[in-house]
């Protein structure tokens, strides 16, 4: 099947070529039959990104070692799952996933917006195509998943750390957030490119941009579990370059669906606006080449790598080419309103954007920083977590302190008598928490005890603005208290939802500060029968025990664990061997306490022949509360997605007036 | 011919024909209406102040703004409504939802 996959590639290369020239010539000539025809071009691009992708993960199911790809990625004894899951486990297939899932936004979009705000997609078709043709292209001609050899016996199996459940969903959810940051810039520098000054663009791309950091936000978190579980060191994230391609694009999107509020109220920060677009989706395209090319490991394999400098001058056509489209158009961008007040909501939210940004920046220096170093002198600077957890301190804990005070603040201005009214209540609650913590011994870590106090205010905060708004809600007329928490909400969706999203980051914080300020680590060399203790667990090793897996055979470390004197289960950390890979990996053991969300995390270091055990143990408090934030994070993104009928009526009425008057 | 080229041919034809489809239709389909700048921004706006006149009233309700604050506050939004608002708008019951709000009486400075 690989001629039908190179097929069905070169067919969605000449439909995006075709919807980049006549989507361009057709907003020029103003040409609507020609229009329309780019984008049923750019619709049928995902019809054949589908076929290609179907090929592949039916040779992959059928484990076609002809494919070169098939072969260097999964193995016969790879559970079905994996095998799947192998479609991304490289970098051909991870492209083609790019490409199927960034043609299907892109044909989704289109339609939409046929119905929505067809006078936008003159020019935003085109762009979309031209991001279409770049991951064909590639495909096509510098990485093609379907390059074909003499088929052998068996393949080279799957990395064993990416046999994992969570390597199931953590990659697809992944490009799902870094392919969605490609509708609002498309959208943006279409309406751009046209001369318009409206916001149209950001009506029509509020649910994607939302949609895309909701993916790219959960997908982190996944993650994060993954490395937790997996990867067997005792942490969620270690500020990898890989993770923090991720957690720029992020950041990014973050402080635009923050300032892009302020432009929606205000008619403010339209430049600022637009360039957070460009830089989220650079972002995105930058974390793909960072992952992708090789140059992370060594700046040798990037010269070496085929499809690095390729990513290298997209990115930089895109920069260039929607800089100089945002120059071109700075008179359409300037506001006439100005920032009346320091002391105003709008005022928070840009200094929540400056926050966000200045971290994604730093956190930006401290990825480019080895790879600059090593082309430059020869020897890398390696950038190590100190680096990253000084500014997400620095950064992290005025972002979280403004979390709580935003919300709380009116638009234009506040005055001094009613700001200490309203924080009154939150300042007290923190002060309270502030002391209950230091009494009751937290003080050993002056950020944790400083986080957790803001934790406590942001709460107060958010908890304050659901009982005052249901309280005026029920005062005007609701006829119960939850119909007038649901009519709340319903109401103004993004912003209540908004408000359970902080909470969902309250809940991270607590997690993090707690697991990392507050954890305990204990190291020792053990014997069959010996004892250890760590942050009141009692462990008693008590031997080897071996077994044969699906595909690897299993050596696990007995280990009884106590707790004052009383035995509350068995943990088993080990280690896989491979053996289609020929890898050994480290599989680690977690007992978690349901009522404190605290873990005792294992780790078998070394396992000598004669049974001796180096065994590393690690309580980390609180840590799960990061995973019921994700749940917490989802349901707040759920609640700001849904459709607010009453919101669409006033947005129709406002368009759909303008475009009477225009057709008039 | 191999299945699998037959199959690509078919999928670049099945291809072809859909981009071709506007150009096989008897009748122009109707150009997109591009609004007017000025009147998209006037409704941007429009809908702007009056998104703050009610949140404002929302916010006062709740006891975020004191009443001191509130009076400063509305006074030039509701100017700036009644000069952006037509006068078929008023009539307008969807609209006249967000028509400027009344101050309340009965809420104090504490």
């Amino acid at each position: 099947m690989p001629e039908l996959g190179r097929a069905a590639l070169i067919v969605c290369l000449g439909l995006a070529v075709y919807a980049v020239v006549a989507g361009a010539a057709a907003a020029l000539r103003r040409n609507r039959r020609l229009a329309e025809s780019a984008e049923n071009a750019v619709v049928a691009s995902f019809a054949t990104a589908l076929v290609a992708s179907l090929v592949l993960l039916v040779a992959l199911v059928q484990n076609d070692f002809g494919l070169v790809y098939v072969a260097d990625h999964t193995s016969r004894e790879l559970p079905l799952g994996y095998t799947i899951s192998a479609f991304w486990g490289g970098q051909e297939g991870s492209l083609l996933l790019w490409l199927l899932i960034l043609t299907g936004f892109s044909a989704a979009a289109v339609l939409l917006a046929r119905r929505s705000a067809p006078s936008l997609l003159a020019w935003t078709v085109p762009i979309l195509g031209g991001v279409i043709v770049f991951f064909a292209f590639m495909l096509v001609a510098v990485s093609s998943p379907f390059a074909t050899q003499a088929a052998p016996a068996d393949g080279a199996g799957l990395n064993p750390s990416l046999q994992n459940p969570y390597m199931l969903a953590h990659p697809p959810m992944l490009y799902l957030g870094f392919v969605g940051l490609t509708i609002p810039f498309a959208f943006a520098m279409g309406a751009l490119a046209a001369r318009r000054s409206d916001e149209l663009w950001i009506v029509v791309t509020r649910r994607w941009t939302l949609l895309a950091w909701t993916f790219l936000g959960f997908g982190q978190l996944l993650g994060a579990h993954w490395a937790y579980v997996e990867v067997g060191w005792g942490g969620y994230f270690a500020w990898d370059p890989v993770e923090n391609a991720a957690l720029m694009p992020w950041l990014a999107a973050t402080a635009f669906l923050h300032s892009v509020m302020i432009q929606e109220k205000r008619g403010m920060l339209k430049i600022w606006n637009v360039l957070l677009v460009i830089g989220s989706f650079a972002l995105a395209l930058f974390g793909t080449f960072l992952t992708r090319s090789g140059i992370i490991s060594s700046i040798h394999s990037f010269t070496e790598s085929s499809i690095g400098p390729w990513f290298l001058g997209f990115i930089g056509l895109v920069l260039f080419a929607s800089i100089a489209l945002v120059l071109s158009r700075l008179p359409l961008l300037r506001s006439k309103t100005r920032l009346e007040s320091p002391v105003s909501r709008e005022a928070t939210f840009l200094y929540n954007n400056l926050l966000l940004v200045a971290f994604c920046l730093t956190i930006l220096w401290g990825v480019l920083y080895p790879i600059l170093t090593e082309a430059l002198h020869g020897e890398p600077v390696t950038v190590g977590p100190p680096y990253y957890n000084f500014f997400l301190k620095a950064f992290g804990l005025p972002l979280l302190l403004l979390m709580g005070i935003g919300p709380l603040i009116a638009w234009r201005r506040a005055s001094l008598r009613g700001l200490g009214r309203i924080f009154a209540w939150p300042a007290s609650v923190a002060l309270a928490t502030g002391v209950l913590l230091v009494l009751l011994g937290a003080g050993s870590s002056i950020p944790g005890l400083v986080g957790y106090t803001f934790c406590a205010f942001v709460l107060a905060s958010i908890v304050l603005e659901f009982a005052r708004g249901t309280r005026a809600r029920h005062a005007l007329g609701s006829s119960s208290w939850t119909g007038a928490l649901a009519s709340l909400v319903g109401r103004n969706r993004r912003r209540y939802g908004g408000y359970v999203v902080h909470a969902s980051i309250v809940l991270l914080a607590i997690g993090v500060i707690g697991s990392s300020a507050y954890d305990t680590v204990a190291e020792q060399r053990l014997r069959p029968g010996d004892t250890m203790a760590i942050g009141g667990y009692d462990l008693r090793y008590r031997g080897l025990e071996e077994r044969r897996g699906a595909n690897a055979q299993e050596l696990r470390a007995v280990v009884d664990v106590s707790r004052d004197g009383e035995r509350i289960g068995t943990l088993e950390p080990g280690k896989n061997r491979y053996f289609a890979e020929q890898q050994v990996s480290n599989e680690a053991a977690i007992r978690s306490d349901r009522l404190n969300g605290e873990d005792l995390f294992l780790i078998a270091d070394q396992i000598d022949a004669d049974g001796t055990l180096f065994l590393k143990g690690l309580v980390k408090p609180l840590v799960n509360l990061i995973w019921i934030a994700g749940f917490v994070f989802l349901a707040g993104a759920a609640i700001a997605l849904w459709p607010d009928a009453r919101e669409q009526r006033r947005l129709a009425l406002r368009y759909g007036r303008a475009e009477a008057l225009a057709r008039a | 011919m191999s299945p699998e080229l037959l199959l690509g041919a078919l999928l670049a034809a099945a291809a072809v024909v859909f981009v071709a489809v506007p150009f096989l239709r008897a009748k122009d389909p109707p150009e997109p209406a591009t609004p007017p700048d000025e009147a998209l921004a006037r409704a941007e706006e429009r809908d702007r102040i009056l998104a703050e006149l009610k949140e404002l009233e929302f916010d006062h309700r709740t006891g975020k703004i004191t009443d001191a604050d509130y009076r400063a506050l509305v006074s030039p939004l509701r100017r700036r409504a009644a000069a952006l608002l037509p006068a078929e708008t008023a009539k307008d019951p969807s609209e006249q939802r967000f028509s400027a709000p009344r101050v309340p009486s009965s809420r104090s400075d504490r």
